[in-house]
């Protein structure tokens, strides 16, 4: 994939979580340390302007990823580059991610520390559908969908070139997330903003990615343009996520039914990680992890099996 | 019918005067039948679900209406005689798998318990039966998980056990309020698949209580839309999702994005729902519907016929479908 000028760059990044017992425990019961290793030499990039969405389900490290962006975690190895001067964030719960003692006005110009050309309060809360005079009111005053009106708001005065939105919408009502999905798309365009959306709803990411990465315990396993990835996935774990989805339109169609679990991480099986869980695992996915080639991380898609 | 809830009105005294979370629902559940029943938070849903199974949580209380269990009424027993009722012919299975085990007992003694407390059994036939429902709900060797805590289990298998206690007493009403809501997606429609093959085979009656209209797409044949403590609308879970006949679930339909079919922008819906101490008068989606007419600002509508649905809309007054 490579490309003129991205505007973030992931170079084989991981991480390592050390979730040893304490050490006495260690030394008395003879335990080894234990490294859960939640991202795995995971690389992309992300195009100025556009929008790349990280899918898969809890556990898999997509947040992980994000905060590793953000600067929140440092990675164990390998490297980000960031191309422009500023990021912000977006988080899942807005009830958690403003502070509840602070006035609107304080959360939203917080940002702007940093900023030079100082814009006025009242102008970013009209960006995202709110009253200039919302800004004398505290958090508690607002509805979920209003305060992540306010978080979007807060991100935007910080002036960044590049929006991470970690599950921005997965706490709000159906209705409530149409409009905060449908504000975003309108910032984007009058902006031109880059988002990179995290979120383990693949309706959601479907409406709103450009590109697509699927992680799966740690690690990416496809890349896709969002209207490839749903017309014809290609690894078998994206098949299975989108064989998974309820199907709204009731067509009947036949799917086939999704076996097993998310494996520990602690212990990831070997080989490919997925192979306890994959219709298509042979004895090599058993051995061998497969490589990300042409954009998909799969043995039995290399050899054309599927 | 299993199930018939009549009128069914919850208020909740609070100083500043009284709160109607649920205003005279009525619906009825037949055996074998799952009915949705779909809305957004503080529709008035879950309170729906605890009312029929008498656990409201106090000052709430039914000020009005009947639930009738095999056609007898059972929201004006005392609690004892509600609390054998409850288990025993209801089974409830809530959303989060933790809160509904004990941390403290092995899942086995969980299961052993609630079955000696509902059925005439011996402790050797209570276990046995304890085996056959875990492996009915898909528990991996169940004789070696038998001995195990629930934190021992994933949340998939914790919510499979919870549905393994709900079916112990053998019930004829299950209620699941938001059962695979905490689950990631391959997990809830495992779980969606199990609650469908159980209600059919059993031929109990499910009140599957939800936000996601594509589990309700999924497992139930009617669904009843509430909104702001009503019921907007109910039907055959086809129609209602592919000609919704209420402006409020046609909204929420388009709200809600689907897998693969390109589009631009979501339908919205503006406003959100009233809050219930500040139900507009007359229709309580008037303010946020694009269809309003004098009549909607007046008076308040009841359910409707509205092609094979029934819908509290006036747009339906004359029994004309909506143009």
């Amino acid at each position: 994939m490579p490309s003129v000028n991205p505007l973030l760059k992931l170079e084989s990044v991981s991480r390592d979580f050390d979730v040893s017992r304490p050490w006495l425990n260690r030394v008395i019961e003879r335990e080894p340390r234990r490294i859960l290793r939640a991202v795995d030499r995971v690389s992309f990039e992300v195009l100025k302007g556009e929008t790349f969405a990280l899918v898969g389900e809890s556990g898999c490290g997509k947040s992980t990823v994000a905060r590793l962006i953000a600067g929140l975690y440092r990675p164990s190895e390998g490297s980000i580059a960031f191309g422009g001067q500023r990021l912000q964030m977006i988080f899942q719960d807005p009830y958690a991610s403003l502070n509840p003692r602070w006035r609107v006005r304080k959360i939203i110009a917080e940002p702007m520390i940093f900023i030079d050309e100082k814009k006025p309060v009242g102008e970013f809360l009209k960006q995202v559908g709110l009253s200039p005079d919302d800004a004398e009111r505290y958090p508690h005053e607002f509805s979920g969908g209003q305060r992540q009106r306010i978080s979007i708001a807060r991100a935007l005065a910080g002036q960044p070139e590049l929006l991470i939105c970690d599950e921005p919408t997965s706490a709000l009502d159906v209705s409530v997330q149409a409009q905060i999905l449908n504000l975003m798309a309108d910032l984007q365009e009058r902006l031109g903003l880059t988002y990179l959306f995290i979120s383990h709803n693949l309706a959601v990411v479907s409406l709103v990615a450009d590109r697509v990465g699927v992680m799966y315990l740690g690690r990416i396993v496809e890349f896709a343009r969002a209207s490839d990835l749903f017309a014809h996935p290609r690894h078998p774990y994206s098949r299975m996520l989108l064989d998974a989805v309820p199907d709204l339109a009731m067509s009947g169609k036949p799917r086939t039914p999704v076996a097993g679990e998310v494996p520990n991480p602690l212990a990831p099986p070997t080989g490919c990680a997925f192979h306890p869980r994959c219709p298509h695992a042979n004895e090599r996915c058993r051995v061998e992890t497969p490589k990300l080639l042409s954009d998909v991380a799969c043995h039995a898609v290399e050899e054309g099996r599927i | 019918m299993i199930l018939e809830v009549k009128g069914l009105t919850v208020q909740f005294p609070t100083r500043r005067g009284v709160l109607t979370a649920v205003d005279s629902i009525s619906f009825a559940i037949a055996p074998g039948e799952v009915l949705g029943v779909v809305g957004e938070s503080g529709a008035g849903k879950s309170i729906t679900g605890m009312a029929v199974i008498g656990l409201l949580d106090p000052p709430g209380r039914i000020a009005a209406g009947e639930v009738l269990l095999e056609g007898r009424r059972i929201d004006n027993l005392p609690h004892e005689a509600l609390r054998r009722i409850r288990g025993r012919r209801i089974g409830v299975i809530f959303q989060d798998p933790l809160t509904s085990l004990n941390p403290l007992y092995t899942i086995g003694q969980q299961l052993e318990e609630t079955i000696l407390t509902h059925l005439d059994l011996s402790p050797q036939a209570a276990r046995e039966r304890a085996l056959s429902l875990l492996r009915e709900v898909g528990i991996p060797a169940p004789e070696a998980r038998y001995g195990a805590y629930p934190h021992h289990f994933s949340g998939g298998m914790r919510q499979r056990v919870v549905i393994a206690l709900a079916l112990a007493g053998e019930p004829k009403l299950l209620i699941a309020d938001e059962p695979t809501t905490a689950l990631d997606v391959s997990i809830q429609a495992q779980i969606i698949a199990l609650l469908k093959r159980l209600a059919g085979e059993r031929g109990a009656a499910v009140m599957l209580i939800t936000h996601d209209m594509g589990v309700i797409a999924e497992t139930a044949q009617r669904v009843a839309v509430m909104y702001a403590g009503r019921i907007a609308e109910i039907g055959p879970v086809r129609d209602v999702i592919h000609s919704p006949r209420h402006p409020y679930t046609a909204g929420l339909m388009g709200s809600i994005p689907k897998v693969g079919t390109r589009q631009e922008k979501l339908m919205q819906i503006e406003g959100a729902m009233p809050r219930l101490n500040a139900i507009p008068a007359g229709c309580a989606f008037n303010p946020r519907c694009p269809q309003r007419f004098a009549r909607c600002l007046a008076e308040r509508p009841d359910l409707l016929s509205a092609g094979t649905s029934q819908a509290a809309c006036w747009l339906h007054a004359l029994g004309e479908p909506a143009t």
